[in-house]
């Protein structure tokens, strides 16, 4: 019986979040035909637990580290395992560091295609069909396979998980393959998190080219601080240095999706909007009526920065 | 050493919104007007991770592939003029709007063609369709290992360290050559053509291969064989429903912006 299989990965030693959007994505393809839903996890047989509750009818679980980053080969051999013991004609992965390699190294051995960072899914005639961005976020694509499995990687924060359900039941096996790792990792590093990070964060106050000088980040950081929220950079500013590039929002930084996202000094080109085009609610601070930002933003203000900001960091504190 | 870059030429990825258009019953882009395409921004710095490396080594030959129209050749005499020794120009009417699984089986037998290639050196990603998908799809082709997302790398005899960009951090691997690395705007800067080099460049031989010289089936090429069909392109909708704060005074419209969001309980 076909089905879809999810690749989970873990963070912290347990399931990450972006797991459970996978399950509710795959959910959503089983209420529209797709069959059973069954996730591969790396590590320790009591993961499988959190995967059942979020959606998995029957879970794999594969040796520790072969889901790791850098390490493909490892787990492509497992979750090839696992598309074959689960008999899945769709595969589902997180646009990760472990969704980016895996994903196009299992297309390739199992002779089909693999559509990466996709933003929506669904079943029609039998088939997936997937809404991916291109041309930087200026257009949409749908796209359909025509190998067999059909295998996505899916954008963070694109479908909302599933409440946990502890009445569900599915069923755990141990895969043992694992595939040659001709890679080898020597140290694997995590960047320095800064306070709240910024994919978590319910606010994000984020800065541009437009600040023109690097100190203004202190200014965003203090609106943040009051906020309770993270600060984050356009690429314009994380190329100049002003900003670390691990702050950066965009098609090729952090996506994020928080209540309120605040941008200052940021045009709206598509690939910053591709990080942030799902916000609840956006505000521009920009002197430019017409640029992008402004037009999508639910408030704006058009005036210089440098007037505004300070002010409105006194606006707030007065409020209370 | 034997290095090959790959290069595409793609339309300019900083086009404005307002000047990008889609032919939606060709599903197809329709070039902008007055914008040139331009080399795919990520693949200068594979042209400059090879010259690094040749650079390091003393020796070495590195060959520049681009499969597209004829507006590739841009592409190549741009690396040919940061340095880049040959090119090959992968020119032929079933290699039009390909998908990625195709451009590698192409890209690879290119690579094949051109014999003993010790490093494939690519863009993290090409900056129209932003898949990512090639580099992995030309080292499975040529049975190579693949590194992905370079920020710096060295080699020392057979084996490379590469350090590569993770979405949380960094990571160091090694690998034995031959392998295919992908690099990330991280990098930093590629060298900037000088005259002189750009005089030598128009010296250096750019060769064409079609799909029978790359020994290509028929099914191999050829858009109606894509492994991913494109079934729709269209540019998404966003409506403004924009309120812009007014005030007499920048004072002002910070007070009436904090209000706001205060009514609409943001903060
Ligand atoms: C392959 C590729 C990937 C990319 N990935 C990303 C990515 O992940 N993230 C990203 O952000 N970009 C990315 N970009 C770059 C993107 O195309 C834009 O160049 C970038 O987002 C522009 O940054 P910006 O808005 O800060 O600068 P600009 O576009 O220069 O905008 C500056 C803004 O500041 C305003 N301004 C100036 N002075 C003031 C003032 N005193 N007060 C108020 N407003 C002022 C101006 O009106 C303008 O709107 C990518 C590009 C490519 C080609
Ligand atoms: C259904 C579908 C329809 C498409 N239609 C079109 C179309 O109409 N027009 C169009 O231009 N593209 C089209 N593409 C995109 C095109 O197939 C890809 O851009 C290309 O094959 C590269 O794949 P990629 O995006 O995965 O490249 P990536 O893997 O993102 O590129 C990474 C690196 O691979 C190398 N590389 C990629 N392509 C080439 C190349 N052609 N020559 C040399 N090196 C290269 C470069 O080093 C690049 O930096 C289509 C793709 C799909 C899936």
């Amino acid at each position: 019986m076909p089905g879809t299989l999810i690749i989970a990965e873990t963070a912290d030693g347990a399931v990450a979040p972006l797991s459970f959007e996978l399950l509710a994505a795959a959910r959503a393809l089983a209420d529209q035909g797709a069959g059973d839903v069954s996730a591969l996890v790396a590590g320790e047989e009591s993961l499988a637990q959190s995967l059942i509750e979020h959606g998995a009818d029957a879970v794999y679980v594969c040796s520790a580290g072969s889901l790791d980053p850098g390490s493909a080969e490892a787990g492509a051999g497992a979750a090839l395992a696992a598309v074959e013991a689960a008999g899945a004609d769709i595969v589902l992965m997180g646009q990760t560091s472990v969704g980016r390699d895996l994903g196009p190294l299992m297309a390739f051995r199992l002779n089909t295609a693999v559509a990466m960072e996709c933003l929506s899914l669904a079943i029609d005639g039998g088939r997936l069909r997937a809404v991916r961005s291109c041309y930087g976020g200026n257009a949409n694509a749908e796209v359909t396979w025509r190998g067999d499995v059909q295998i996505a990687t899916l954008k963070p924060k694109a479908v909302d998980p599933l409440a946990p359900d502890a009445s569900r039941s599915g069923s755990v096996t141990a895969i043992d393959a694992v595939g040659e790792q001709r890679v080898r990792v020597i140290s694997t590093e995590a960047a320095e998190a800064t306070g709240i990070r910024l994919e978590d964060a319910d606010v994000v106050v984020s800065g541009g080219r437009g600040l023109g000088d690097p100190s203004a980040f202190e200014m965003m950081e203090e609106l943040a601080g009051l906020l309770g929220g993270a600060t984050g950079a356009s690429r314009a500013a994380c190329d100049l240095g002003w900003y670390p590039p691990s702050q950066q929002v965009g098609l090729t930084g952090k996506t994020v999706t928080p209540d309120l996202y605040v941008a200052v000094a940021i045009s709206g080109a598509s690939q910053h909007m591709a990080g942030m085009s799902g916000s609840k609610n956006i505000v521009a601070v920009n002197r430019d009526p017409d640029c992008n930002m402004v037009q999508v933003a639910r408030f704006a203000v058009v005036e210089d920065y440098k007037k505004v900001v300070p002010a409105l960091i006194d606006a707030i504190k007065a409020l209370d | 050493m034997n290095i090959v870059v790959c290069v595409k030429q793609i339309p300019d990825p900083e086009t404005p919104a307002s000047q990008f258009a889609v032919d939606e019953a060709a599903k197809r882009v329709i070039p902008a007007q007055g914008i040139a395409p331009v080399v795919n921004p990520y693949d200068p710095q594979a042209t400059e991770a090879a010259l690094r490396l040749k650079d390091a080594a003393g020796e070495g030959k590195i060959t520049v592939i681009s499969l597209g129209e004829d507006s590739a050749r841009d592409a190549i005499k741009h690396a040919l003029a940061m340095g880049a020794d040959e090119g090959v120009l992968l020119s032929d009417p079933e290699f039009e709007n390909i998908d990625n699984f195709q451009t590698a089986v192409a890209l690879s037998r290119a690579i094949e063609k051109i014999g003993d290639v010790d490093l494939v050196l690519m863009g993290r990603a090409a900056a129209d369709w932003d898949m990512g998908v090639a580099p992995l799809g030309v080292a499975e082709q040529l049975g190579f290992p693949c590194v992905t997302i370079a920020k710096s790398m060295e080699a020392d005899g057979d084996t490379l360290t590469v350090q590569r960009v993770l979405d949380d951090g960094f990571q160091t691997v090694e690998v034995d050559l031959p392998a295919v690395v992908s690099i990330s705007n991280e990098f930093g800067e590629p060298r900037y053509p000088q005259l002189r080099q750009i005089m030598l460049a128009a010296k250096k031989t750019v060769q064409v291969w079609n799909a029978d010289d790359l020994e290509l089936e028929d099914d191999e090429a050829g858009e109606d064989n894509r492994w991913l069909a494109l079934e729709a392109l269209y540019i998404p909708q966003v409506e403004s429903n924009v309120e812009i704060i007014e005030g007499d005074s920048p004072e002002e419209q910070a007070r009436n912006l904090a209000l706001k969001l205060r009514e609409a309980k943001l903060i």
